[in-house]
């Protein structure tokens, strides 16, 4: 299982940097996609019951996703399309005008996009309410909300976070993409997060702290806490622009345009991990 | 809802908050997939006992605005039919954003209730008045805004948004315990289509929430002066209606009165409306001439802001005079 995940997370890596190309000089958001690439491979490769043409998860079924750091899209799209949600040609589209494929998602029930994010903050309490629905129609599914470490510096990230376990929510899982970095420089130097792991522990939340881009590690953390009856949190650490080395724990890459020349340095550097 | 004459007076009685919470206890006997979201007001908006009646149906997020709006989109999303409520300027200004992206931008349908809107609470210092609530709203798209003129109107408006909602709506409390009834029996209320109460030739007054009261009033004392005003509550500020508005062109004075700032509320969409129509008279804008006074009681603000029938008289008589 875990060979295949890896492929997948390096074909996700592949379509993030083939849509940040294709987008020019508009710019994409690159690292904060390429960090989260692992955790949304095991996520619609494994984790996730996802409804497509692949099998039948009815709608009470299908798992639901919530990207909170919306513009980590291009994560978002990439994974969409490793389950048939989108085309190649979809991809391409990233960021043009009129497309479907904007700089953070939009809803399209179509596409395979459930909501629309894009606003720091918001996602969680979005999926507190789907996680309440759940629980009061007696629904199987799960909840996965994908947040980033800066954006807990939002005050309405804590909201979400208190009310999560107050009601008990133990089908709500969140990934914080702890990639240590945010818009214009190092979460130490913007807006400190401290120990991040005991403030959502205070709040009620069962949390693990990963290596986020380990997909072994992810795997087997989602399978401990699969039983476990309070709200969950993985804090994982990543390294923002994983997978292409002139990217990494470059903050340059947080929001840049990937010339040709680049884009092909990154896919060789890529291709030689398959 | 049973709408007869002991009811109207009852409501009218409790004013605007307590009657939302018989409406919706009302509400939640016949429908199944209602959520009742507050932050802690429970008993601000007579909710006790529905949250006795109805505790499936009820949830407080506690003192947490932001959360309510997402939490009430996410479960308008799994197709919930969703009320939030609390004080207006908590849910609308501080949740401008939230409102925004999960009801606007992503049209999640959520019945909004703002309770104690306007001028009610100015003893409390306007941290607690809401008088922006109408233009920060007006310029979200995917969004309804009913400003109702009394407490039976509030029961309507209630009804027609929760059974038929096509998109999110924000229903705007205005008034005080003992709310002057507008209305004495049950009539047609339809959302986007204002009514004429009083018919009249000489000038034309656009009003809602409690100033269709006022207007009322203001009109049977300006026919004493040979003044024939035209009456109409715009109960739904938007979608305005501007066929209402289209049918008052020729007017020599058009009169637009709220409990709201004058920039962005029903004034603001009248005088949209009249500039596209090229509208060559005067039209005079009553409310709160965009500042924060000093504080008082809900009878010496609306003095102040010249809004008792006194003041809504002597300012129309002078503009009159100047015509």
């Amino acid at each position: 299982m875990s060979e295949n995940l890896k492929k997948i997370s390096i074909s996700i890596r592949k379509n993030i940097l083939l849509m940040a190309k294709s987008a020019g000089s508009s710019s994409a958001h690159i690292g904060g996609a390429l960090s989260i690439a692992d955790v949304m491979s095991v996520l619609v490769g494994e984790q996730m019951k996802l409804s497509s043409k692949k099998n039948g998860y009815s709608e009470d079924e299908r798992d639901r996703i919530i990207l909170s750091k919306g513009h980590g899209c291009l994560a978002y799209y990439a994974g969409l399309f490793e389950f048939g949600f989108l085309s190649k040609e979809d991809l391409v589209t990233f960021e043009k005008n009129g497309s479907e494929l904007l700089g953070h998602p939009v809803r399209n029930k179509k596409k395979g996009i459930d909501f629309s994010t894009g606003s720091l903050g918001m996602g969680l309490s979005l999926g507190i309410g789907v996680a309440l629905a759940a629980k009061k129609k007696n629904k199987s599914f799960s909840v996965y909300v994908i947040l980033g470490d800066g954006e807990c510096n939002e005050g309405s990230v804590w909201e979400a976070a208190m009310s999560a376990a107050h009601f008990k929510l133990d089908n709500v899982t969140i990934i914080i993409d702890n990639n240590n970095f945010q818009q214009t420089g190092s979460n130490e130097k913007i807006m400190s997060l401290g120990n991040i792991k005991s403030k959502w522990e205070s709040f009620g939340w069962h949390t693990e702290q990963i290596d986020g881009n380990n997909i072994d590690e992810i795997l087997s953390t989602f399978k401990k806490i699969s039983e476990i009856k309070k709200p969950k949190a993985i804090i994982a650490k990543t390294i923002k622009g994983k997978g292409v080395s002139f990217i990494e724990n470059n903050n340059v890459w947080h929001h840049s345009i990937l010339t040709q020349k680049k884009y092909d340095e990154a896919i060789n550097e890529l291709n030689s991990f398959l | 809802m049973n709408i007869n004459e002991k009811n109207i007076k009852l409501w009218s009685s409790i004013g605007s908050r307590a009657t939302f919470g018989l409406a919706v206890l009302e509400l939640g006997k016949s429908i199944d997939n209602l959520m009742v979201l507050t932050s802690d007001v429970s008993t601000s908006a007579g909710l006790d006992r529905f949250k006795k009646a109805y505790p499936e149906k009820y949830l407080d997020v506690g003192i947490a605005e932001q959360n309510l709006i997402g939490i009430a989109a996410g479960l308008a999303s799994e197709n919930y039919n969703v009320i939030t409520t609390t004080f207006a300027p908590f849910q609308v200004m501080r949740c401008c954003e939230q409102i925004k992206v999960n009801l606007g931008y992503m049209k999640n349908k959520v019945c909004m209730v703002g309770i104690a809107s306007g001028l009610v609470l100015g003893n409390l210092g306007y941290t607690h008045c809401c008088i922006e609530d109408v233009g920060v709203l007006r310029s979200i798209p995917n969004l309804k805004i009913i400003s109702p003129a009394d407490t039976l109107e509030t029961v309507k408006a209630l009804e027609a948004v929760v059974k038929n909602k096509d998109s999110s709506v924000y229903i705007r409390l205005t008034g005080s315990s003992n709310n002057p009834a507008v209305y004495d029996h049950d009539y047609k209320f339809e959302i986007g289509k204002a009514i004429e109460l009083v018919s009249g030739e000489h000038i034309v007054i656009f009003c809602c929430g409690t100033m269709v009261h006022h207007s009322l009033e203001v009109s049977k004392i300006l026919r004493k002066n040979n003044i024939n005003a035209k009456v109409v509550n715009m109960h739904t500020i938007k979608p305005i209606d501007k066929e209402a508005i289209k049918n008052a062109i020729e007017a020599k004075l058009i009169v637009s009165i709220e409990e709201h700032n004058v920039i962005g509320g029903l004034g603001s969409a009248v005088a949209e409306e009249l500039s596209k129509l090229g509208y060559k008279n005067k039209h005079l804008t009553l409310g709160i001439q965009d500042e924060y006074s000093e504080g008082g009681d809900y009878k010496y603000l609306l003095d102040r802001h010249g809004l008792s029938i006194e003041k809504i008289i002597n300012k129309i008589l002078t503009t009159m005079e100047k015509l």
